[in-house]
């Protein structure tokens, strides 16, 4: 007898059920430690940047992708975690085990009250609400800036400076999120979350707490961006009003757009696109000669790129890189169909 | 009287905005977040033609009026009429897009300086008294040309054919399709009139300020003066412009200069908190099963 059964509970429990899936796994970590010992600085920079990014954009897409809440406020959240432990740096000192739970906690009560608009309100309205968020957010960050003097920003000293070191750092708490995201959808929480995202009625009909739902999708999203927001802090070692503007929500967006609504797969993979655009757009210019002519708006070409690989993701590829992937993977599967075969 | 002046200037900037957002939102229940970017563009369409018809600067703002409106029906023609009938979600993102991407375009083709249309129309902004205040004669462009456009539209939306098929669009887009409206032509109308009318908002604004990328925070800080007032209606949205300006003016003059950029948005939170339909605009229905 061969093929997998399932004979124990802890079979069910288990996130890696096969052998070839545990070996695949095992690659990747090997592979992912190797890393920052082969790679060159910005490399290891580009790594780092994307597992930070990656730890914001799970956050979005547990909000949006699963639990179905419209959010244009992301940047607000990281200028939330980024300023707390900015101010948390200047005024008292705090090293860096005060200022992540403490970036943790404002980010879980602005996620309290970010989300409460969303007991009222639904789709275009609650993205409103969560805009004039971010406005205010950013505000009193700029207000806190120029009332004590910080006008171009709050220089913060970073406990680790090896790229090595904060490689691992970052990894391990991408590698944290991830895992608290994939445990929280497979839970209650999570079913409920999709519950409310399918239909409220429904859900509510079901059983569900409808705004215990969506405040704890708000909570836990904002609590992981306000984390995110705290080692971005740390990372760049400065904290200034400027870096979390507009384009910064919109580029989280795009990452989970890019990536695939609904996937933790697609929120990183949505991240390493969106991190690596702007190299990419810096290749080719090079590669058509047209470095030297444009290098003085080198952000309009990746603001006019990036528009547009966005709206071709949105027109032809809703489902963004994993609905690719899957396609490409259901190709093979079915080989010599098109489709899978209807039910016996 | 200075400050009456002001509020007033800065009521119908916005008002001429927002009707954008809520011809928009109005007909296809799509909010589009790239009115700041297609009213830059309009400006820009005016610095445009402003050099081409050097002499003839009347031409030139006619040419530049059907320049916006084009736009705005090409923007529909090439991209918004995939997004008919798709999730809020994905039509705001592909306005968001399309804002980015017409910012990063804007730039390339026309630079970062500021630009000043007026001057290369071959006119000046005088100043004019009012009483004991003085207002500037775009500003006072601004108010004449935002009373004709509301006055227009009103007669546009109730007295003509296609006026009155737009308003059954946005009532019941199913039924008014079923009987006989275009929705596809519908929608690209209220686009390109939506276009039109922020592109004559920015290009008034670039008459009296210069033309520079401020501009497109302005299209976005008129929007909750939309939201305000009603998303639906356009009565509301003079109500809630005048609102908006009369709450940044004041708060300016009296408190702090640095408020002018959130307190339109603090506005916004508690009109939402407290009426998320606006002033004027319709409730939604509910969710049903």
């Amino acid at each position: 007898m061969s093929g997998y059964f399932r004979v124990r509970y802890a079979d069910d429990f288990a996130l890696l059920n096969t052998r070839t899936r545990k070996a695949w796994f095992g690659l990747l970590a090997a592979g992912l430690c190797v890393y920052p010992f082969v790679s060159g600085p910005l490399w290891l920079d580009l790594a780092n940047q994307v597992l930070l990014g990656s730890i914001g954009a799970v956050g979005l897409m547990l909000l949006t992708g699963y639990a179905g809440q419209i959010s244009l406020g992301h940047a607000g959240l990281l200028a939330a975690g980024a300023f707390t432990t900015g101010i948390l740096f200047k005024e008292f000192a705090a090293p860096m085990w005060l200022t992540l739970p403490a970036s943790a906690a404002v980010g879980a009560s602005l996620g309290l009250l970010f989300g409460l608009p969303s007991l009222r309100l639904r789709g275009l309205y609650l993205a409103v609400s969560t805009l004039a968020l971010h406005f205010i957010v950013i505000f009193l960050g700029g207000e806190y800036e120029t009332r004590r003097g910080f006008s171009t920003g709050i220089v913060i000293d970073a406990p680790l400076s090896s790229p090595r070191g904060w490689y691992f750092t970052l990894f391990f708490a991408a590698a944290v999120t991830v895992l608290l995201a994939l445990n929280l959808l497979r839970s209650r929480t999570g079913r409920a979350w999709r519950a409310i995202h399918g239909r409220e009625a429904v859900a509510e009909a079901l059983g569900i707490s409808v705004p215990r739902a969506k405040l704890s999708a708000f909570v836990v999203s904002s609590t992981l961006t306000a984390v995110a927001g705290c080692l971005f802090a740390y990372y760049r070692g400065f904290v200034s009003a400027e870096a979390f503007s507009l384009y910064l929500t919109i580029q989280y967006v795009a990452m989970i757009i890019i990536g695939g609504m609904g996937s933790l797969l697609g929120a990183v993979l949505g991240t390493v696109f969106v991190v690596l655009f702007p190299y990419v757009i810096d290749a080719a210019m090079a590669l058509l000669g047209l470095s030297e002519r444009l290098s003085s708006v080198v952000f309009a070409v990746n603001y006019s790129a990036f528009g547009l690989v966005m709206i071709l993701f949105l027109v032809f590829e809703p489902q963004g890189l994993v609905g690719l992937w899957r396609r490409v993977q259901n190709w093979f599967l079915l080989w010599p169909f098109k489709q899978r075969p209807l039910a016996k | 009287m200075q400050l009456a002046v002001n509020i007033a200037v800065l009521a119908s900037i916005y008002a001429l905005i927002c009707c954008g957002y809520v011809l928009i939102y109005r007909v296809s229940r799509v909010l589009s977040l790239a009115h700041g970017e297609l009213m830059m563009l309009g400006a820009y369409g005016l610095y445009a033609t402003a050099s081409l018809f050097g002499g003839h600067p009347l031409i030139a703002v006619v040419a530049a009026c059907v320049l916006a409106a084009t736009v705005g029906i090409a923007v529909y023609l090439a991209l918004m009429w995939r997004m008919t009938g798709e999730s809020v979600l994905a039509a705001v993102l592909a306005t968001i897009a399309l804002g980015i991407l017409l910012r990063g375009a804007m730039i390339l083709v026309f630079g970062t300086q500021t630009q000043y249309p007026l001057r290369d129309l071959g006119w000046t902004n005088a100043s004019v008294p009012v009483g004991d205040a003085r207002i500037s004669a775009a500003g006072l462009a601004l108010i004449l040309a935002t009373a004709a456009v509301y006055g227009g539209l009103f007669a546009f939306l109730h007295g003509t054919r296609w006026g009155i098929r737009m308003r059954a669009a946005g009532q019941h887009p199913l039924l008014a399709a079923q009987r006989g409206v275009g929705l596809h032509g519908v929608y690209a109308l209220a686009w390109g009139l939506a276009a039109l009318t922020g592109g004559m908002a920015g290009m008034l604004i670039a008459c009296d300020a210069g033309l520079e990328g401020t501009l497109v925070i302005i299209g976005l800080k008129a929007f909750p003066a939309a939201l305000v007032g009603g998303l639906d209606s356009l009565a509301g949205a003079l109500v809630g412009s005048l609102v908006v300006a009369a709450a940044e003016v004041l708060l300016i003059h009296y408190v702090d200069p640095l408020l002018s950029d959130v307190v339109p948005f603090v506005l916004l939170l508690a009109m939402l908190a407290v009426r998320p339909w606006g002033l004027f605009g319709t409730r939604e229905e509910l969710d049903r099963v």
